[in-house]
């Protein structure tokens, strides 16, 4: 195989499409971290977003209520997670795990009792899917998500409720009330992208089909040192390793030898460890990252 | 509104947290326009005074006047909206944005344009703010970097920073927490040259400050206070360093120990020699240049208001080999160089050589709160011989090791198994006591020995102190209780900002001399 | 976050009323689904215990989460999340196999000893990892463990697949072992591929224990986490401590590959783990830390993994993905500080 024009064009084409869910995973993952608090249920709330929309979809006929519904489903399981840590103070990492367990749980439980299988919902006829809309979308989340960040009121106190609560404290500011409404946006946004990997990508739910997408995205999110544009940017660099990988699978090089695709995959949680170590650039996570907000 | 109606007015302020009343009967009058000086010790209940002021704490009793009229309020941002304003200590920035996004957080204006979205989603003004905060600061003196990051800036102008927040809210009434605590003398002066053109506009300062030459140097009238109670209340112009120094510090405690005689001094167990810290955030050194010696069967006490330097030396002495990339000169304990150019002993070391350490904070740096008094007794001695036996811990031995000791030194309840922070503070400093005695220390190191312990285990301590002294042990006594210092020191060397500014053999000093000294006011 | 105990009735009830809470409330949920939540529970009762074969499934899925348990409670005690164990133990187990395949003449009784020995430095590695990156380089050990579990499985994958893949097999699975590797099962339990690596989760326990609340490094390692600063003003080297208690959670998590390779597969196949590392953090969660409480929480969810799996076939509604949501509800309610914090005020109040 030649690597022609056709082929790159093909390749930047499947790019685009499969970093879309993690675009929307990686932006809500920033809203939610850059707010302080840790977001390791990303992958769960991309499950339940996955099958909600798929569950929507199927019902309705319109991949738009279907978006709606992985958002909604999203916020939900968003708004455990909130409860969780904002309220309880629950550690964020244990608190995490957990809503990615239950995610892992009640997807296939409830697709078991919807569609009499609990490993995959049925496949949704092609007008039920989206064509390519989740990626215009998704770009234009990118750039509203960045536009609000930096020039809106709600968006510096995102950013202040992050790096010193304190201060937005003092302020005036009710720092958990920000946590609050940044993590629950921040499902509904990893919803939409489940919602665009089960009705976009592909047909139809199937178990566990994040399949680490959400870690992936946190990855991203890191990578992009926890910006916008960056993370976005990592997120494409993700993604066509993802679109490679697929491409390269069989093709040899060095002679009859064919390459690991393994190489690929683990690319973006290397290039994370070692941005994080400081070996490749450096990234810098808010500095109240992960710490519950009391005052006194 | 007349000129007479104080701007500020507290009457019969009360505030109890828990067991210890933190102010009783607060009385206060502040003149608008003018700079008013809160003075007193740590401890006192300036801050909490100001606290309620401020609207952080809710007062007991009492009532808050402003410009006359009686206020309450239940949170910072009701005060802010009365017009009062509060600089920390710590200062309340974002490191990574700039002065205008950090000024400007929780005050967003936008255009009117914007109206139809919702207030959190309407694009901030930053030019209009940006516009008015160039205005206020040219009218105040208050020149600044608007576009790098604040944490790239100097302290000065950080506290600068914090200062013209206030101002873009329209306090009237402006509070500065220890503001020079953490300046340079340059910028302690721009800050003073910038707090008087404050007032000449109209507005009204509260300084919390313990730096009496300070006070003279900028205040209409101070306001003294200690232990949780105002005891004197005088314009600056009738009064001197001297007058503000007793009042200031007072008696708190009778000290009945009236220590023997020092016996012959010994060998040098701790020299340091020119030792200087770099501060790892900018601004000033917090130690410069310090020289001084301990010997065998001496106290040599360090008197000076807390945050003068003395956290440092305690950190430098035990952790050189944390700090020695940023520090300068030589220390030797006990003959041994534990910090000198680029060698540092590790902290095990130091305290092998026969070092004990009653650390400043107990809680933080010497007990394990929730694990049994056993197991406190043993940290820091867990590596020696009989207490680990080829990589095990030998809990028989441990067990009627702290058994006696706690028999020893009267730690009550004598109970192994319960919690360190179960025990009262005199008894958990009584448990710290015993293990650092347990290795015979021949330097020990008594960071506020007593702070916060009753007066019976104040003696006890005492006590013990001397003791070790009868045995031969250097003893390093760091503390802001003058008394203490007073009665147990047999030489006194007063810091202040991070040098030594006095020294005193025993007999020489009163408190009001080291008072004046630990206020720098014997310092230019 | 406070895992450590208070002493008091409270360690002992938290984490019983917290899987009373988690059942209840995952029953309500089969409830839900229209079955009856007294026929769920018996099932998954009978479906645990009912047969020495069921009891010996249900211990051999305890045998995992006993280890991977004790690797993410260790780190706990020095104050450190090891969100790892599941990278851990796939090369753990990838460690043993491959020194299986390769050196398939070793005899009896060295061969179990040296694929052991593999299995547990290779798990040990990954676990120094994250370890020195957060003591060296201060970047989050939770991040780092998460982005290895990824690479151990990449790397996992193409070890089997390219180097020492199986060729008499469709699998994704390596070449088999030699004889002299596999160990002994334990008959009383009939089919049921439960082995004596049961014992040795249980040794490691009673020596995580041991060297907890016996030895000088464990007294390091707790005063650590209990309070750093002290720790280190009493001359402890916090640092070291951090990176050994990472190391040992490492190779703890890699003796997973003892039971499952030498016990059980006779070969490493991939993805062979359904999550225990992951599990592993309810077990050592629920256990509140300690060692034998990971026995005890290790036990439970082994038999609650065995206990749903039959829920696919007796039940028209309810899968075994049940015990997934049981596990979740119970980190939730074990976790909620608040929650305890303020039953506990409302407890105390007068």
């Amino acid at each position: 195989m030649s690597l022609d024009f056709a082929m790159w064009e093909q390749m930047a084409g499947s790019t685009l499409r499969v970093s879309t869910p993690l675009l929307f995973a990686v932006l809500g993952g920033l809203l939610c971290e850059r707010a302080g608090v840790v977001n390791i249920a990303l992958e769960g709330l991309m499950l339940v977003g996955a099958f909600a929309a798929v569950a929507a979809a199927l019902a309705t006929g319109s991949p738009w209520t279907g978006a709606a519904a992985g958002a909604a489903a999203g916020l939900v399981f968003a708004a455990i997670y909130a409860l969780m840590v904002v309220r309880l103070r629950a550690n964020q990492i244990v608190a995490g795990t957990a809503i990615n367990m239950l995610a892992a749980g009640v997807t296939p439980f409830l697709c078991k009792i919807l569609y009499d299988s609990s490993g995959a919902s049925p496949n949704l006829p092609l007008d039920s899917r989206f064509a390519i809309a989740p990626v215009w979308f998704a770009w234009i989340l990118v750039v509203a998500c960045w536009s609000w960040l930096h020039y809106t009121p709600s968006g510096l106190w995102v950013r202040f409720a992050g790096e010193n609560p304190e201060a937005l404290d003092t302020a005036g500011v009710s720092v958990n009330r920000v946590r609050w409404l940044a993590v629950i946006a921040s499902g509904a946004i990893a919803g939409l992208g489940g919602a665009s990997l089960s009705i976009f990508l592909s047909s139809s739910f199937t178990r566990n089909m994040t399949a680490g997408r959400g870690f992936m995205a946190l990855a991203a999110l890191i990578f992009g040192k926890w910006k916008p544009i960056p993370a976005a940017a990592a997120c494409l660099l993700f993604g066509f390793a993802d679109a490679a990988q697929i491409r390269l699978q069989g093709v040899t090089l060095w002679g009859e030898q064919s390459v690991p695709v393994q190489f690929i995959q683990i690319l973006p949680y290397l290039l994370t460890v070692l941005v994080l170590a400081g070996v490749v650039g450096k990234s810098r996570s808010p500095k109240s990252l992960g710490l519950p907000f009391h005052r006194g | 509104m007349t000129n007479e109606t104080p701007a500020v007015e507290l009457r019969g302020l009360q505030k109890r947290f828990g067991k210890v009343q933190a102010n009783e009967d607060i009385h206060l009058r502040v003149r608008r326009g003018s700079i008013h000086a809160i003075i007193g010790e740590n401890g006192a209940g300036k801050s909490t005074a100001m606290k309620m002021l401020y609207g952080m704490y809710r007062p007991d009793a009492g009532e808050i006047r402003v410009h006359g009229e009686q206020r309450s309020w239940a949170s910072p941002s009701e005060a802010i909206a009365a017009g009062i304003g509060m600089v920390h200590q710590h200062f309340m920035l974002a490191g990574p944005y700039n002065a205008v996004e950090n000024i400007v957080a929780g005050a967003e204006t936008s255009e009117p344009r914007w109206r139809w979205l919702p207030r959190a989603f309407r694009p901030v003004d930053a030019t209009g703010a940006r516009a008015r905060l160039e205005k206020l600061a040219r009218q105040y003196g208050l020149e600044m970097n608007f576009d790098a990051p604040v944490e790239e800036l100097a302290v000065g102008v950080q506290q600068r920073i914090e200062i013209l927040k206030l101002l873009y809210r329209d306090a009237s009434i402006l509070i500065l927490d220890e503001p020079t605590a953490v300046l340079t003398p340059q910028e302690t002066e721009e800050l003073f040259v910038n707090l008087r053109k404050l007032c000449a506009e109209g507005k009204t300062v509260l300084i919390i400050t313990h730096k009496l030459k300070e006070v003279m140097a900028i205040a209409d009238h101070v306001t003294v206070f200690r232990a949780g109670k105002v005891v004197g209340d005088i314009p600056r112009a009738g009064t001197s360093v001297e007058e503000l120094a007793s009042m200031m510090v007072g008696r708190k405690v009778n000290l009945t120990a009236a220590p023997p005689p020092p016996p012959e001094r010994g060998e040098a167990v701790l020299d340091v020699r020119e030792l200087s810290l770099a501060s790892s955030v900018g601004g000033k050194h917090p130690i410069q240049n310090l020289s001084f010696d301990v010997r065998a069967g001496e106290i040599v006490g360090i008197a000076g208001v807390e945050g003068n330097g003395q956290s440092q030396l305690l950190q430098l002495l035990l952790h050189p080999r944390a700090y020695r990339k940023r520090s300068r000169g030589e220390i030797h304990c006990l003959g041994q160089p534990i910090l000198a150019g680029k060698a540092a002993l590790a902290t095990a070391a130091i305290k092998a050589l026969g070092v004990g350490v009653i650390p400043e904070d107990r809680h933080r740096e010497g007990l394990l709160l929730e694990r049994p008094v056993l197991e406190n007794f043993l940290l820091g001695l867990h590596q020696r011989a009989p207490f680990a036996r080829r990589g095990f811990v030998s809990l028989k031995a441990v067990r009627s090791a702290a058994a006696r000791a706690i028999e020893e030194y009267d730690v009550r309840p004598r109970s192994l198994e319960v919690a360190a922070g179960g025990l009262s503070g005199g008894n958990q400093q009584k448990l710290i006591i015993a293990r650092e005695f347990e290795r015979s220390p021949r330097f020990m190191v008594a960071a506020q020995p007593t702070r916060g312990v009753d007066v019976g285990a104040i003696e006890f301590i005492h006590q013990r102190i001397l003791r070790a002294r009868a045995e031969g042990a250097g003893v390093l006594l760091v503390s802001s209780e003058l008394d203490e210092i007073l009665a147990l020191s047999d030489r006194i060397l007063v810091m202040y900002e991070g040098r030594i500014v006095a020294r005193f053999n025993r007999g020489e000093a009163t408190e009001q001399s080291l008072g004046i000294h630990m206020g720098g006011g014997s310092h230019s | 976050m406070k895992v450590a105990a208070k002493g008091g009735w409270l360690p002992l009830l938290q984490p019983i009323l917290a899987v009373a809470a988690g059942l209840a409330a995952g029953l309500a949920v089969a409830g839900l689904a229209g079955e009856s939540p007294w026929h769920v529970l018996k099932i998954l009762a009978r479906s645990a215990f009912g047969s020495p074969y069921d009891l010996g499934m249900s211990l051999f899925y305890a045998t995992p989460l006993i280890f991977t348990g004790l690797a993410v409670a260790l780190p706990l005690k020095a104050g450190l999340f090891n969100i790892g164990a599941e990278g851990q133990l796939t090369l753990g187990a990838l460690a043993a196999a491959a020194v299986g395949a390769l050196f398939p003449a070793v005899p009896w009784p060295w061969a179990p000893l040296l694929a052991g020995l593999a299995a547990f430095a290779a798990g040990a590695f990954w676990g120094f990892i994250p370890g020195w990156l957060r003591v060296r380089r201060g970047s989050h050990e939770v991040i780092n463990t998460i982005m290895l579990n990824f690479i151990a499985a990449g790397l996992a994958s193409w070890v089997t697949l390219y180097l020492l893949k199986n060729p008499a097999s469709q699998n994704p699975e390596t070449r088999d072992l030699g004889a002299g590797y596999a160990i002994a099962k334990l008959h009383v339990f009939g089919d049921a591929p439960v082995s004596s690596a049961l014992f040795l989760a249980l040794l490691a326990a009673a020596a995580v224990w041991v060297f907890l609340w016996k030895t000088v490094a464990g007294f390091e390692v707790r005063a650590v986490g209990e309070n750093d600063v002290a720790a280190r003003k009493a001359g402890i080297r916090d640092g070291r401590a951090r990176i050994l208690v990472m190391v040992l959670a490492g190779g703890l998590a890699g003796l997973v590959g003892i039971g499952e390779v030498l016990g059980n597969a006779g070969r490493f196949r991939l993805g062979f783990s359904p999550d225990f590392g992951f599990i592993g953090i309810a077990v050592a969660l629920l256990a509140r830390g300690r060692p034998e409480g990971v026995v005890a929480a290790g036990l439970l969810f082994g038999a609650l993994h065995k206990g749903s799996a039959d829920l696919d076939l007796e039940t028209e509604n309810v899968t075994r993905d049940l015990s997934l949501i049981l596990q979740a509800l119970v980190i939730l309610s074990v976790s909620a500080d608040g929650l305890w914090d303020w039953l506990k005020k409302r407890r105390t109040a007068p």
